[in-house]
């Protein structure tokens, strides 16, 4: 319990760092960006409270935004996914539902599911946060090749993160 | 109250959601100059065209207004207007620079009363003495001659309607020149009768009748009305004559007063040979 206390916003802190430092310079063909800070949605326990899965969402895309100077545009953003989350968790639950203290991740609830898991909330992030981007429906296609795209490179660098922290805790 | 309350409480979530979202857009807008100006723009073309529709209602609202202001431009462009001058001397003078001096004056004014069912019909303006307006002038409207000024006080002048039994006005007929008078018989406020046309006088339906401009009250060559119909009686040398009215009396609202800078002259000399001849 303590752990989580300590972990989570170290986990939030690290992910804005990596994300605004690092990943915000990688531009792939001017189209592709991956956006991984929102593995830190997606990774919060199961039985978190909605509202506060809302609310971290919120200050998360805050937090970006603040240092990529698009304020509103990622929030806007990890609003909606916090909001989706818990339908896309209901969508994918095992026939006996959740146990307890599960965490969404490939330890607890195995590759596919995590893969499927992630790449639907990954998608929703993705999609919403490019058409406020371009913040018009004209060219529905263009921008939905883009978070397509996009979401595959934040999936691929979001299970690459997980197998480092699976790495790291199977060692200890 | 207290459905509203569970309603609110069973979505709770959901209004948590779009209050959020809600303040992160405000945010987005408040800040970022693109999307502000894409919202903007598109929140004008809709209230653009709110306004647009709306401006469409309203404009009926200020009709009257517009009216005013195109009697106004009316009667500016009518001064300017060629009719208005008259050449002074004869043809090939010049006297300085003036070849032509003004004769007629046009003055806006509105009808404020009006009547077209009596035997003798007068016609209330809203300019009087002291916008300029006297005795005998003459009164036209948007499409021909409304009457003669018969009375005037400081801001009202009485009209002598040319629905009156004693109107009389020079008329002629706009090809042959032959003039005569126009009257009104008193009965229906759209036909008049024209008078004194010789029965030799090849005349027509729908001939137009138009002032011939001896009277010194009206410009010569505005429209009075057009040829309704016509008879010869037996032993008279006169047509007799009836003829509609292109003015409708009845919508009169916005009249001109003709002023006639040399009306006075020209009526103090033909006094003058008359009372010689007597």
């Amino acid at each position: 319990m303590i752990r989580q206390f300590i972990g989570y916003p170290l986990q939030f802190i690290l992910l804005v760092i990596v994300q605004v430092l690092v990943l915000n310079n990688i531009q792939f063909s001017g189209y592709v960006n991956p956006f991984l800070y929102i593995l830190f949605v997606l990774w919060l326990p199961i039985e978190t409270p909605k509202w506060l899965v809302l609310l971290l969402s919120m200050a998360l895309g805050l937090a970006v935004d603040v240092f990529s100077d698009t304020l509103g545009m990622h929030m806007s953003a990890s609003i909606f996914l916090g909001f989706c989350r818990p339908y896309i968790l209901n969508v994918l639950a095992p026939r006996d539902g959740y146990e307890l203290n599960q965490k969404p991740s490939i330890q607890d609830l195995g590759f596919s599911w995590f893969v499927t898991y992630s790449s639907m909330c990954v998608l929703v992030h993705h999609v919403f946060l490019f058409f406020v981007e371009v913040f018009r429906f004209s060219e529905p296609f263009s921008t939905l090749g883009r978070s397509i795209a996009s979401t595959v490179f934040t999936l691929i660098l979001i299970l690459i993160t997980q197998f480092f922290y699976y790495n790291a805790e199977g060692r200890k | 109250m207290r459905n509203l309350i569970a309603f609110i409480s069973k979505y709770s979530f959901f209004f948590l959601f779009l209050i959020l979202e809600v303040f992160a857009f405000y945010l987005l807008f408040r800040n970022n100059n693109f999307q502000r100006t894409v919202f903007l723009n598109s929140t004008n073309k809709v209230s653009g065209n709110i306004y647009e529709s709306y401006s469409e209602w309203t404009d009926y609202l200020d009709l009257s207004v517009v009216n005013q202001q195109l009697a106004k431009e009316n009667s500016r462009l009518r001064e300017n207007q060629i009719k208005a001058y008259q050449r002074l001397f004869g043809e090939n003078i010049m006297v300085n620079d003036t070849i032509y001096k003004r004769k007629y004056f046009y003055t806006k004014a509105k009808v404020i009363n009006n009547s077209i069912n009596k035997q003798n019909n007068y016609i209330t303006l809203d300019i009087g003495a002291s916008n300029g307006v006297k005795k005998g002038m003459g009164v036209i409207g948007p499409s021909g001659v409304v009457g003669v000024v018969k009375d005037v006080s400081t801001h009202f002048s009485s009209v002598l309607s040319v629905l009156h039994r004693s109107a009389k006005i020079s008329a002629r007929l706009k090809n042959t020149n032959y003039f005569g008078s126009m009257q009104w018989n008193g009965e229906n406020y759209q036909v008049g009768m024209l008078l004194d046309i010789p029965n030799h006088v090849d005349i027509s339906k729908g001939d137009t009748i138009e002032t011939s401009g001896y009277s010194a009250t009206f410009p010569e060559g505005i429209v009075l009305g057009t040829i309704l119909g016509f008879e010869k009686p037996d032993g008279e040398n006169f047509y007799d004559i009836s003829i509609k009215f292109i003015n409708d009396f009845k919508h009169l609202t916005h009249v001109y007063v003709v002023k006639n800078n040399y009306q006075l002259e020209q009526q103090s000399l033909e006094e003058k040979s008359e009372e010689q001849n007597d």
